[in-house]
């Protein structure tokens, strides 16, 4: 299997953690920032297992001070109802018109599950396996409203066709839903679904439901080869591999300024830290890498996590954003309004849907 | 009127909810589901000088006869995530969501409320509902399992603990591990999230029963009682009169239970939902409200909401003929997914004599018996009876249930509220900026010390923000007419 079909569009993301912060300003200001560089999207992290906010609240608070980069709260799947999870994320499609993303996660500590005390720690693969689940119940859900079932009939009455309203009836190891959901379905039919897939266990379920992969590696050779088994897997599973995007995730420290990259750094990449690959240098060695790893084919983009996020994601967006653009090798503005639109991944069909039947436009 | 002490009034903005109150027809009718629908709400509501804004919540479809229901306004945003983005675009206005005690577990749903009270520096509130019902369960990872018995117990329970997470941090910063074990929840760890601007995010309670009213003396900051509690049918047949006196009664029942948790009248407000419509005089007001009746009982909405009392098929009656022969089930299951609201016997049999009393067809009854418009007049009528409702303890305050999204409140808004001001029972300006301080709540005391559960509720006497010398008159008032 090749590892390219050809050097598609490059995506850039960032993440906003600041872990000590609960007020909204500081978010907001980070979203503005990397809106303003035309990244494809924000992430923020969560976990029960340390302090922080709820990451889906702080986004969709985010939503109505930004207008077109996507927003990517990780929801963890363990401890929590999938139904409720579905409804949050489809809501902040809503209040973002079609920029929500969801980055699934698992709570894979024993003391997260005490505090929920319904269950204890269970490995990785045996939660990942329900992730899998809980993303394939979310994109039913999602899909349990055909887009046009809202009809608001005068003549009947009606202000639904029940006919486009499914039950989904799902049937999974550990839960059953039956649907439907809430919700209308959102403005992007599916919100983007990411999956850090460093980790062995998530790959499948990675391969599987996600739009967009994280790969957490140091060198181009390693992140190239877990592009090519997660395309490879994909296809195993009946997707296209196209409409996965794979991104390299790294943290980026861009303290010391350009002359003070690591020694021997010069474009050579990231080493391995306790905290995962870090990036050490300057903004414009930082553009040489993610324009070298896109034009090989090594992966279709980066995930940046700013060591100290104010600095970093400033010299981020105005030095190496502003350096990739000027190469025309990243957008100068948004073409399209959705997250999807900026990765640029078809809205999805409805699986409930009746094709070819006589329904309107 | 000399001047004298005034109790001030509370003011919620109702989002229309999924059921027929929404009256499509109006060209001015909007999405319920748009971002724009709810800023637009929220922001009268905030230019009104409102205590909060409020969301409902259901937790599954309903359905009725086995299929979907599709005569009503159904599909909306999930409640948490709507008021995060709404704290964005408000600054003052209390937000509450309605969130189900029965499918949700306490640490998530903590910090979720913990989460938006910090985003929205102090302005969260919860509903706390409760629900037993197998048909919403199987949507859920815990099923349907919970005994109606049981509904206020775990709700009880749950409260008790989210109250215990979001005191486990000190007030300066440090987070302490916390300990529950009780008969629904043995949890232990750390929680995430600092204590939040108001300590506790207010609490709101929703439900007429016995019990209901019960947990609200025990737990609640608020009461959203249904309008007409207490036994008095609503709308104009129950008559103005008869509302008051039921409000009135329900009112002392809800705050003579307080006592016995070591609770004052002011620390709980009581807050009908309520209708209003307006008009430049009394008769066209009427009109006004009943053209907004007609249109929101269509005659395929007269035959259901008359076989969710039967419980059973009437579809070959004609809504404009008169109301079947045959008595009502009870305990039907032919409507899931509604929330129980009274005894569907008890309900058919005052229709029926509504009926024949008046000589009033199948639409004409569920028109008339179902209004849940509960103040209809000039606004300066309006004005003096929702002030006259206030001052005489039928009530602290409304929540106000829109026919219209998202236009339904901005009348109100521009001609009752400047009038309730001048009259000296509504704030010319936000004094605080929290919701309890909106409200006139106490801030609660840091409880967390031990970092276990303790029961009782909290009160701080040092800790007077938004609780001003009006309140000792409140409770004067509040008291001397208790058995009046
Ligand atoms: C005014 C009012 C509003 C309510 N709103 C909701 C709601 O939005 N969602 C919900 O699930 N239940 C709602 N309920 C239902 C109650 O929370 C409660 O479950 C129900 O009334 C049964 O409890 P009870 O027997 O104590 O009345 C509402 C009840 C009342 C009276």
């Amino acid at each position: 299997m090749t590892s390219s079909h050809g050097r598609g569009r490059l995506h850039l993301a960032a993440a906003l953690d600041q872990p000590t912060v609960f007020d909204a300003g500081p978010y907001v200001e980070l979203a503005r920032l990397a809106e303003r560089g035309g990244l494809d999207f924000v992430t923020l992290g969560d976990t029960f297992a340390r302090p922080g906010p709820d990451a889906l609240a702080v986004l969709s608070r985010v939503a109505p001070a930004t207008s077109r980069v996507g927003l990517v709260p990780t929801v963890t799947t363990t401890h929590t109802e999938p139904f409720h999870v579905q409804a949050a994320v489809a809501t902040l499609d809503w209040v973002s018109r079609g920029r929500a993303g969801w980055r699934i996660d698992v709570s894979a500590t024993e003391g997260e599950a005490r505090l929920f005390g319904r269950r204890h720690a269970a490995p990785a693969e045996e939660l990942w396996r329900e992730a899998g689940e809980v993303a394939d119940v979310a994109a039913r859900l999602w899909d349990s409203w055909e887009d046009d079932a809202e009809i608001r009939d005068v003549a009947t009455g009606r202000f639904i066709d029940r006919d486009k309203l499914h039950h989904i009836d799902f049937e999974g190891a550990g839960f059953s839903v039956r649907g439907p959901s809430i919700v209308p379905r959102p403005p992007q039919g599916h919100p983007v679904r990411v999956v850090d897939a460093t980790e062995g266990q998530a790959r499948r379920t990675a391969a599987r439901y996600a739009d967009v992969v994280l790969v957490r590696a140091a060198s181009a050779a390693q992140a190239a080869a877990v592009r090519d088994q997660l395309r490879a897997a994909a296809a195993e599973s009946g997707r296209d591999p196209d409409t996965l995007r794979v991104l390299a995730s790294l943290l980026v420290d861009l303290g010391d300024g350009e002359h003070a990259a690591e020694p021997g750094h010069g474009g050579g990449g990231p080493r391995q830290t306790a905290q995962g690959p870090l990036y050490r240098g300057g903004p414009v060695d930082l553009a040489e890498l993610v324009a070298a790893w896109h034009t090989d084919g090594v992966v279709d983009g980066f995930h940046l996590t700013p060591v100290e996020p104010r600095r970093d994601l400033e010299r981020l967006v105005n030095g190496t954003v502003a350096l990739l653009q000027h190469r025309g090798l990243f957008r100068t503005f948004y073409p399209g309004s959705t997250l999807r639109e900026h990765l640029g991944l078809a809205r999805p069909a409805n699986r409930y849907a009746v094709t070819g039947g006589a329904s309107a436009s | 009127m000399t001047v004298r002490s005034r109790k001030e009034i509370h003011l919620a903005a109702h989002f229309p909810g999924v059921d027929n109150t929404t009256v499509r027809a109006d060209p001015r009718s909007r999405s319920q589901i748009d971002l724009s629908s709810f800023e637009h709400l929220a922001r009268t509501a905030e230019r009104g000088l409102f205590d909060f804004f409020f969301l409902a919540e259901g937790l599954r479809p309903r359905e009725h006869k086995d299929r979907i229901h599709d005569l009503d306004v159904v599909g909306r945003p999930e409640s948490l995530t709507v008021l995060g983005a709404l704290a964005g675009v408000t600054e003052r206005l209390g937000l509450a969501a309605t969130v189900n005690a029965t499918f949700n577990e306490p640490y998530e749903l903590a910090r979720r409320f913990a989460t938006l009270d910090h985003l929205s520096g102090g302005r969260a509130g919860w509903n706390v509902v409760t629900s037993s019902d197998a048909f919403t369960g199987e949507n859920f990872r815990r099923g349907g399992f919970l005994d109606r018995a049981e509904r206020y117990t775990r709700a009880a329970e749950f409260v008790e603990v989210a109250r215990t997470l979001w005191d486990s941090w000190t007030p300066d910063g440090v987070s302490r591990p916390f300990a529950h074990r009780g008969r629904h929840f043995d949890i232990a760890g750390e929680f995430t999230v600092p204590r939040s601007p108001q300590g506790h995010p207010v609490v709101i309670q929703a439900g007429d029963s016995g019990e209901g009213r019960e947990f609200a003396a025990a737990t609640a900051d608020v009461v959203f009682s249904g309008w007409g509690s207490g036994g008095c049918p609503p709308g104009r047949h129950g008559t103005r009169y008869g509302s008051l006196e039921a409000g009135r009664a329900f009112y002392a029942d809800v705050k003579r239970r307080l006592a016995k948790y070591g609770r004052e009248p002011g620390d709980l407000k009581i807050m009908p939902g309520v209708g209003v419509v307006l008009g430049d005089t009394a008769a066209e007001a009427q009109e006004r409200a009943t053209e907004i009746r007609r249109q929101q009982v269509s005659p395929q909405n007269a035959i259901l909401a008359l076989e969710q009392i039967w419980g059973v098929d009437l579809s070959a009656y004609d809504p404009d003929g008169p109301l079947p022969e045959i008595d009502p089930v009870a305990d039907s299951v032919i409507t899931q997914g509604r929330t129980r609201r009274g005894d569907t016997v008890v309900i058919a049999e005052k229709w029926r004599a509504l009926s024949k009393e008046k000589g009033l067809s199948i639409r004409e009854t569920v028109i008339e018996a179902g209004a849940r418009q509960s103040f209809i007049g000039t606004p300066d009528a309006v004005a003096a009876e929702l002030e006259e409702f206030v001052r005489r303890d039928a009530a602290d305050g409304f929540i106000l249930l829109p026919h219209l999204t998202p236009g339904g409140l901005d009348e109100f808004v521009d001609r009752v509220v400047p009038l309730l001001q001048e009259r000296g029972v509504f704030r010319t300006e936000y004094r605080g900026s929290t919701l309890r301080s909106h409200l006139g709540l106490e801030r609660p005391e840091d409880r967390g010390r031990s970092g276990r559960s303790t029961s009782g509720h909290p009160s701080n006497p040092d800790d007077r923000r938004g609780r001003g010398a009006r309140c000792g008159e409140r409770r004067r008032v509040v008291s001397g007419r208790e058995e009046a």
